[in-house]
């Protein structure tokens, strides 16, 4: 017994990630369960996408993390193969006194505009009509939005872009693009914040950081014309239209189809050298190592922090694309693990 | 005094070997000294030629209109644009006003502690001011979000907006859509509170070193207390507290944390001082972990970075020169 703790804690490895912030919670949740389970020690540093991606490329790290997904000639430039971890979503927040979570209902006309600061009354006729059942203060309309580039930004805009000619010809999208009004605060909690603190604010974060914080979300409608709310079952149903057959498993899962769709949702991304050099194939073996482990029991992890896990065919799909590009020193395969 | 002492101390020192000992620890001293000096120097050098030369692509790209362009668009294709003026707009405004808001309460500070204050009372207050000047500047920030943000918002935009806005002539510059309370009266609000402390302090000691013969001529000639600071005390002093303001406007630009929190954040030429804005400071805390190495953004950012190290060099060179006969 006290010998097989002894080894135990002798095969105790340490792995180092660093990049997209987006992911952070789920990625620390499996690095804590997996200590225990798989003898894998994460030292995950949440340093922003644009980081990750610059640490990955000069090594300094055993795996990078971005939100957005590097274009295929991009990963081939820097050696590196990308696959999807979990997805997430992102909900729009308002601090409207008197109006309930999930009640307010905003159409992707009404968002962009909101955005584009061409409506800037709550009491606006367009949203009046859109929302004939409940009473919305007459507040003028504060935006708060991530002052930091951020994978939040670039998804919302994404969407935004999607949804409307003049914004993608306007600001467009991107980590941090040129908002037409608002005002810019620092990370989830500084865009929540902000919200909290104005009468008549609209944001929009992370919705795994929403809900830990019981912020006031909207619903949205979707593609199919529905409106929906930013709930599991909706996001479920984004995530099971997702195609995962691009190059870098890049599945875009923004305004897709179907009566039941959340339009924000998002794959977040690890960024995993095919050509380790010698001293770093056991950190990439061991990082292939805690991502097969949470594959295969971080699901409920990553649910109960309102991720939607992978389908397990994608989950294969990454293990065959391991074996097939990661390649040690010597041209030798390393992954499955052998022995 | 020091020259006799000298001369008193010369025949007791050790003699032969041990001298040329102590000669060579002397040396050695001597160097390791200059090596620290040089160092500060090889620092402050490597800094300037690092951030020149991460800057050199932008200013390549948009040579000098990078300083009065003020399109900032880091979305990566065509759209993509970079000028800095909307960042240099914020950081000198902003530290102009925070001047504006902390010199007259430094003067007040300053005054009652040299004139007013009984004796008892000088020390716990100058100590009490040296105290705010350690406030780590992230305090200032919570502090501003938390209370000075609200503050703004509903005590002086949503109370005298309006009226203000109502000036004539100007009115323009309080007339505003934005009502988050992030602005850059508020930020310049935090940034005058922090640093007060600083101008506050050299004022106080400079006025200190006025010659109190020439004020008791002043008194005894009849002149009143207020009499005496305007017509003595500040004369005597101008130059050393305008450079104690500069040493305040060189914090005021580079204040980062502080001033991100409760800025706005916003990229866009503000037309009002309650609109959001942002400093090159914030600019560059904000934006620096998503940009790519090697990037046309990185670079941007380096050319801020740059350009507010040549502003704060002029402000800090202008300070020292202002209080050169003060710090002899």
């Amino acid at each position: 017994m006290a010998l097989g703790m002894r080894e135990a804690v002798a095969q105790q490895v340490t792995i180092t990630g660093a990049g997209a912030s987006f992911p952070r919670p789920v990625y620390e949740r499996w690095g804590t369960q997996a200590r225990e389970a798989a003898g894998i020690q994460l030292n995950y540093q949440s340093i922003g996408s644009g980081g990750g991606i610059n640490q990955i490329t000069n090594r300094t790290v055993d795996f990078g993390a971005s939100d957005a997904p590097l274009p295929a000639e991009q990963l081939r430039e820097r050696n590196l193969l990308q696959f999807p971890t979990v997805m997430g979503s992102v909900v729009l927040i308002v601090n409207l006194p008197g109006v309930q979570d999930n009640a307010l209902r905003l159409t992707p006309e009404l968002v962009t505009d909101i955005f584009l600061g061409k409506i800037t009354r709550w009491n606006d006729t367009r949203i009046a009509e859109t929302n004939r059942d409940i009473r919305i203060p007459n507040l003028p309309i504060s935006i708060a939005y991530r002052a930091d580039a951020s994978g939040t930004t670039f998804t919302f805009t994404t969407y935004l872009s999607r949804v409307s000619t003049e914004w993608q010809q306007g600001p467009g999208a991107g980590t941090s693009v040129r908002w037409p009004v608002g005002n810019g605060a620092r990370g989830n909690e500084g865009v929540a914040n902000a919200v909290r603190n104005t009468p008549g604010a609209i944001g929009y974060t992370e919705n795994a950081y929403a809900t830990v914080n019981r912020l006031i979300t909207t619903q949205l409608r979707n593609k199919s014309g529905r409106f929906v709310r930013p709930v599991m079952e909706t996001f479920q149903a984004a995530a099971a239209q997702a195609d995962w057959s691009r190059p870098g498993f890049a599945a875009d899962l923004i305004d897709l189809n179907g009566e039941n769709v959340w339009p924000i949702v998002t794959p977040t991304f690890i960024l995993l050298p095919t050509n380790p050099v010698a001293d770093r194939v056991a950190g990439s073996r061991n990082s292939m190592r805690f991502f097969d482990w949470a594959f295969r029991s971080g699901a409920q992890a990553a649910t109960s922090l309102e991720y939607i896990p992978l389908p397990s065919s994608v989950h294969d799909a990454i293990r065959a694309a391991w074996a097939e590009q990661v390649r040690g020193p010597n041209g030798e395969r390393l992954w499955p693990i052998s022995g | 005094m020091q020259q006799t002492l000298a001369a008193s101390a010369a025949p007791s020192l050790p003699t032969g070997e041990r001298r040329k000992a102590s000669s060579f620890g002397d040396k050695l001293f001597e160097w390791l000294c200059r090596g620290a000096g040089i160092l500060v120097l090889l620092t402050l050098g490597a800094i300037i030629v690092t951030l020149f030369i991460g800057a050199l692509p932008a200013f390549e790209r948009y040579g000098l209109p990078f300083i009065w362009s003020t399109e900032w668009n880091p979305v990566e294709d065509h759209r993509e644009a970079y000028g800095g003026a909307v960042a240099i707009f914020g950081t000198i405004v902003s530290a102009i006003l925070a001047i504006v808001f902390a010199v007259p309460i430094a003067f007040g500070i300053a005054f009652y502690l040299t004139e007013l204050a009984p004796s008892w009372l000088k020390r716990p207050v100058g100590t009490a001011i040296e105290l705010l000047a350690a406030v780590p500047s992230i305090i200032y920030g919570m502090w501003g979000l938390f209370v000075v943000v609200p503050f703004v918002q509903m005590n002086i935009q949503l109370t005298f907006g309006e009226a203000l806005a109502a000036l004539p002539l100007i009115g323009f510059i309080f007339e505003t859509t934005n009502f988050a309370g992030t602005s850059l009266f508020t930020a310049s609000l935090v940034l005058a509170i922090m640093i007060l402390p600083f101008i506050a302090a050299t004022m106080r000691d400079v006025f200190e070193q006025v010659p109190p013969v020439y004020k008791e001529s002043a008194y005894g000639v009849g002149a009143t207390r207020w009499e005496v600071v305007s017509g003595v005390v500040i004369p005597y002093t101008r130059i050393s507290v305008v450079g104690g303001i500069m040493l305040g406007l060189g914090r005021a630009l580079g204040e980062t944390m502080a001033v991100t929190f409760v800025i706005g954040n916003a990229n866009r030429m503000p037309a009002s001082i309650f609109d959001a804005s942002t400093t090159i400071a914030s600019v560059v805390a904000m934006e620096f972990p998503e940009s790519l190495a090697g990037s046309l953004k990185q670079s941007a950012l380096f050319a801020l970075g740059f350009l507010l190290f040549v502003i704060s060099f002029v402000v800090l060179a202008a300070s020292r020169w202002l209080l050169r006969s003060r710090l002899k």
